[in-house]
């Protein structure tokens, strides 16, 4: 016996709306069987992991702080995935990104100019894209898998990191911290609004969304994006390149993923550190997904994976589970995402082997 | 409740008020159609009458919206592929549905059990491709192949299934005579084995030929039934459009323009192991006229294509030039801008992609070259949906697409109507140099004949056409000039009046004989 997926003839469209919404569903489902079995009642854990982060002014903008790097890669990586190129490393590029804006406050820490924070995010978008630019070479002109590359590179960038804030980019005054001197406050990235600590990373990662949104739906680029990602060849019949497209795709998520990367660093941590990032990079690609691949959809995932983020560390505090609780939901929801969407085009069929097999043999 | 002797003598399948709606649109309307067991059934119809979604339904692909399927007398559901092939039904799709990154045997194992190792199912399908003569490589990808090798893998896959129906979506539509001759030598040996075979074709003759009986489809409805020995081509196409096809003829069109399209010694490594390279390929197209290229499929057709078109730009800009300046290392848009036009073999994926809305495969096609009226908003280049779907509309009225709703995806049309929308896509730009491969495979006679005529009538509005065809009554239709394509070489032309169909055979023929002994001294 053994089970095959099949192709349906016919997708729902009813479902293929819902299907993320079922996802979260069932992620909230099973959750509560898990913290069950984990000895706490379902209803308040969930309670202070979904909702208590909601409650609150502060923990709002918490909110929108962790939603706006998933928002910003997400948009990246959607344009990524709609061509049919599998940047998996955005965490690479986001660290790459952090690093390159940072040489102006960590190695140039005396220049004080109005400059130095447009020219920070520039420079991290650079950094990503440079990043990205080593799994595009590799794809466009030796063929090598995407997937792997771009994965395999985000260890460099993390050791990379690593290796800097523990020893050239340490601060000297810092008592052997491996950390880089906080930034100057020409470096830092302000607050949006009066209320609270949302810097404007998060108005980055709105607006990405929706130029992302605009190119996408009216412009002949996000056709362009649409049709290579379909078929190789009706792209070249219309012109279009599949390898200056890996190089497009690759590079815009890289910079994207970059100014992530240095908007997180300049506005909400302040400085350099061996972890600037709790799997942001890896986060996003659920987020993409959840968001259907669509800039709007990609908002709102951001917000709902954010929460996850919060809820973990929430669930730490108020009912005394690791917050590795995290991690656990954010697979649980890209599992029941890309199941729900497997069921939406396929059906699970139950073949009976010894059966097949007569068939066949008696057929010869 | 029929008892097992009168279920041997019954019927083999017989359908009865089998409907499918697309939405309110049928598709199939109560069709009623009984196959005995032994017997080659042609099912007739124009594009778009509903056959391939009758046989679908017949296959597990699409679930019908109502109506009852009877196999040896018993009320069956067929939910899938898998349901069919158990009860012994095999299906040659007309657009195939092969992994083109594996081998034939890898596609070939993929609808078999598991059980079976790879070699088996290899050597099995070379001994069938042997026995009914389908010749196949079970090592090849079957991205390298042409369609006409792809559809037999198709055929072998289907066979090895050892089906009691064996049904066919016009199977010929891509073969060259001399495979055609071979299928239905293949086809009467199943039905001497007791097999049946529902057999789809827009090829009336090859239905006189080999059917013993025919159903014949309009707008989802059977419209009639009969013995096709006892009809006429003609009889036939006036059952399945309703009124007389008319006849194309190249008459009007002329050798005298000037020269739009050249290729001057055009050679063209091969771009993959199983591709053919092209040798020195010399060809002049003059306004006015209409080149023809005849040949037996995977001779070379789509690599001339891809070079003419600048799909796959060559390396001497001078080996092809339009209107009289050289354009061989030109891409595809900038072939276009100097007023040529483009119609590949391949519909889906290649001409067309079929998730999308046929105005957005309009823009597929014209992005650069209707830029100022599909495009706005200066560098940001937004699509004018408006323009667009006018377009759209425009030439769908023009070439009579049938489809249901206003703006359907490309995949949802027949594929002789994807055609027709295909083919006016450029027609509509009144392109000055036209180059079309296989311009009707698939398409019925009606859409055939309305086709070639605006192909003519492009060549008589002072157009250079260049019509790469295996089908040898369309070449007559059409050509001014006729030229013969094998193994990457190109024959001399010879204007259309001199040749017969004999001549081009042998033409062929001997071109075959001189380059395999070229090929042999290369090879040592
Ligand atoms: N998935 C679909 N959704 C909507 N309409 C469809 C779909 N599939 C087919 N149709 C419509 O149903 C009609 C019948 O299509 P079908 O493919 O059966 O025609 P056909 O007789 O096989 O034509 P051809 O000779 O061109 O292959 C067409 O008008 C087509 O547009
Ligand atoms: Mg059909």
């Amino acid at each position: 016996m053994r089970i095959e997926l099949e192709k349906r003839p016919n997708v729902s469209a009813l479902f293929s709306i819902l299907s993320p919404f079922i996802a979260f569903a069932l992620t909230i489902v099973f959750g509560g069987i898990m913290f069950a079995l984990l000895g706490k009642n379902p209803a308040a854990a969930l309670y202070s992991f979904f909702v208590e982060p909601l409650s609150e002014v502060w923990s709002l903008h918490e909110l929108a702080i962790k939603a706006a790097p998933l928002i910003l890669i997400g948009v990246g990586l959607s344009v990524c995935f709609r061509s049919n190129n599998w940047n998996i490393g955005a965490e690479g590029q986001f660290i790459m990104g952090a690093i390159a804006g940072s040489i102006l406050p960590v190695v140039f820490y005396d220049w004080q100019s109005p400059l130095v924070l447009p020219l920070m995010l520039v420079l991290g978008m650079i950094g990503g894209a440079i990043f990205a630019a080593i799994p595009a070479f590799l794809k466009a002109h030796m063929n090598t898998n995407e997937i792997l590359t771009s994965l395999m590179l985000v260890y460099v960038a993390q050791l990379f990191l690593d290796w800097l804030v523990r020893g050239p980019w340490r601060n000297p005054q810092g008592m052997n911290f491996p950390e880089t001197r906080t930034f100057g406050a020409d470096a830092i990235l302000p607050e949006m609004l009066v209320s609270g600590r949302t810097h404007w990373g998060f108005a980055f990662a709105i607006i990405a969304a929706l130029l992302v949104w605009f190119m996408m739906r009216y412009t002949l680029r996000g056709f362009e994006i649409t049709v290579l990602g379909q078929s190789e060849r009706a792209g070249r019949f219309a012109g279009f390149s599949s390898r200056r497209m890996i190089w497009f795709s690759m590079l815009f998520s890289g910079a994207l993923a970059g100014l992530a990367g240095i908007s997180e660093v300049s506005g909400a941590i302040q400085q350099l550190r061996p972890v600037i990032s709790p799997g942001y990079g890896f986060t996003a690609i659920i987020v993409a997904f959840l968001g259907r691949l669509n800039p709007l959809g990609i908002i709102a995932a951001g917000l709902v994976l954010a929460l996850t983020y919060l809820g973990g560390e929430a669930a730490q505090l108020s009912i005394g589970v690791s917050d590795k609780v995290t991690r656990v939901f954010q697979g649980l929801l890209l599992f029941f995402v890309l199941s729900c969407d497997t069921l939406i085009h396929y059906r699970i069929r139950v073949v009976r082997e010894r059966f097949a097999a007569l068939k066949t043999d008696e057929a010869h | 409740m029929p008892v097992k002797g009168q279920i041997a003598s019954g019927p083999l399948l017989a359908v009865s008020n089998l409907t499918k709606l697309f939405g309110s649109f049928a598709a199939c309307d109560a069709i009623n159609l009984h196959i005995e067991p032994g017997e080659i059934h042609a099912l007739l119809g124009e594009n778009g009458a509903g056959k391939s979604t009758l046989v679908k339904m017949l296959f597990g692909v699409l679930a019908p919206t109502a109506g009852e399927i009877l196999w040896m007398g018993d009320n069956v559901r067929i939910t899938s592929p898998g349901d069919a092939r158990k009860l012994g039904i095999g299906m040659v799709f007309q657009h195939f549905s092969l992994f083109e990154a594996l081998t034939v045997a890898e596609n070939i194992a993929l609808s078999m059990d598991r059980s079976i190792s790879l070699a088996r199912v290899a050597e099995e399908a070379a001994r069938l491709s042997r026995v009914y003569g389908l010749p196949l490589d079970p090592n090849a990808h079957v991205a390298d192949l042409s369609v006409g090798e792809r559809q037999r893998i198709e055929i072998v896959r289907a066979l090895l299934q050892n089906p009691q129906l064996i049904i066919l979506d016009e199977p010929t539509s891509v073969l060259t005579p001399q495979e055609a001759d071979r299928l239905f030598e293949t086809l009467l040996k199943l039905k001497a084995e007791g097999r049946s075979v529902l057999y789809i074709s827009h090829r009336l003759e090859e239905v006189q030929r080999l059917c013993d009986r025919a159903t014949v489809l309009r707008h989802g409805k059977v419209t009639g039934a009969c013995d096709p020995r006892a009809e006429t081509p003609a009889s036939l196409a006036r059952m399945m459009v309703g009124n007389d096809v008319a006849v194309v003829t190249p008459e009007g069109t002329s050798t005298t323009g000037d020269v739009q399209l050249e290729a001057c010694h055009l050679s063209v490594a091969a771009r993959t192991p199983f591709a053919v390279s092209l040798k020195d390929v010399s060809l002049k197209v003059r306004a006015g006229e209409v080149l023809a290229i005849a040949g037996v499929a995977g001779n070379g057709q789509s690599e001339l294509f891809d070079a003419l078109s600048g799909e796959y730009p060559v390396a001497d800009d001078n080996a092809v030039q339009i209107r009289q300046k050289p354009v061989g290392t030109k891409n595809i848009n900038a072939r276009r801008l100097m007023g040529a036009g483009f119609v590949p073999e391949e519909r889906h994926g290649h001409a067309a992609v079929s998730s999308l809305s046929l105005s957005d495969n309009l823009v597929l096609a014209r992005n650069q070259s209707d830029r100022r009226a599909f495009l706005g908003g200066g560098f940001l280049k937004i699509i004018r949906q408006g323009a667009v779907k006018a377009a759209a509309r425009r030439i769908s009225a023009a070439m009579d697409v049938r489809k249901s709703g206003e703006d359907p995806p490309a995949g949802s049309l027949s594929g002789g109507n994807l055609q027709k929308f295909i083919v006016g896509r450029e027609l509509d730009r009144q392109p000055a140099v036209l180059v079309v491969n296989q311009p009707t495979w698939g398409v019925d006679a009606g859409a055939a004949s309305r086709i070639r005529q605006a192909l003519v009538d492009l060549a008589k509005a002072g157009s250079a056409v260049l019509v790469i065809s295996q089908d040898l009554d369309e070449i007559f239709e059409v050509a001014t000039e006729i030229a013969v394509i094998s193994e990457g070489r190109l024959s001399d032309p010879y204007p259309a009046r001199e040749l017969s169909r004999e001549k081009i055979g042998l033409l062929m023929g001997g071109m075959h004989g001189k380059t395999e002994g070229a090929g042999a001294a290369h090879a040592h």
